[in-house]
């Protein structure tokens, strides 16, 4: 193999895959697209944010609860923590 | 778009625009995009080669982009930055696809080309080129479609791709031989 058997192929390679024209440009305006996919993420975020606090809130529910119906278990909590 | 913002862009430079880009300015970030969808999609197609996924891609880059606003250092230019960042939006893509599944004669035809092909090439010979460069490793196939085919100057791909000149040189080479090794397979001798 050498450099014209190189350039032999690249010739090829841009009769198979033709380069894109240099105007080319979107059909349609994407700055809707892009401000619903920001839109999307503030929203996501959230939900994901209100899902944290909600399951805090159980978890400090059911800690609490536990520690109460038994103390005794608070020492080996602590242990472990 | 408000009038301040499109005065911001009158500047060389456009040091303030970017400033308020980096703080979360919408409007900043709307001049951006206006003043660089174009190249950003332009580049994206000379990957991909797909225009529906290009444009979806373009949306996801200038998501990224606005998600990394605070790393974009305002004393550089926005369009390399972008088109890194738009580069590994198309490779992630590319990577999630089956090779196989992306050129079919219909993609081929719709997609706007700079030249016609020539006829004296034919046409299952650049079919069967076709698919057997698809079959490529995306990575390699981003650096040969940009160097070899779209002739962009190899400083230009290395910077998009994150790597050096030599790194670019020889995932083209790799690229060149492994295409050539899947072409003799199929009985063809470039």
């Amino acid at each position: 193999m050498n450099a014209h058997d190189d350039d032999r192929l690249k010739q090829l390679l841009k009769q198979a895959v033709s380069p894109v024209e240099t105007d080319a440009e979107p059909a349609r305006d994407l700055w809707p697209a892009v401000l619903k996919r920001l839109d999307a993420d503030t929203a996501g975020g959230a939900r994901t944010r209100s899902r944290w606090v909600w399951f805090d809130v159980a978890l400090l529910a059911g800690l609490a609860v536990l520690g109460v119906s038994f103390p005794a278990m608070i020492p080996l909590l602590l242990y472990y923590l | 778009m408000s009038d301040g913002s499109k005065a911001l862009l009158q500047f060389p430079g456009h040091d303030a625009a970017y400033l308020l880009f980096r703080q979360g300015d919408l409007d900043a970030f709307e001049s951006l995009f206006r003043l660089h969808q174009r190249a950003v999609y332009g580049w994206i197609l000379r990957v991909v080669r797909n225009p529906a996924a290009a444009e979806e891609l373009v949306v996801e880059t200038f998501w990224r982009i606005y998600q990394a606003r605070a790393r974009f250092d305002a004393d550089r230019d926005f369009a390399p930055w972008a088109r890194r960042i738009s580069t590994r939006v198309a490779l992630d893509w590319l990577r999630a696809r089956r090779p196989e599944i992306e050129l079919d004669d219909e993609s081929l035809a719709v997609l706007p080309a700079a030249r016609a092909a020539d006829p004296g090439v034919a046409a299952e010979i650049r079919m069967k080129t076709a698919r057997a460069f698809a079959r490529l490793p995306a990575t390699l196939r981003v650096a040969a479609v940009l160097a070899v085919v779209e002739e962009r100057p190899h400083k230009e791909v290395a910077e998009a791709l994150g790597i050096s000149v030599a790194a670019v040189k020889l995932r083209v080479f790799r690229a060149l031989r492994l295409l050539r090794k899947d072409l003799e397979r199929q009985g063809i001798r470039p």
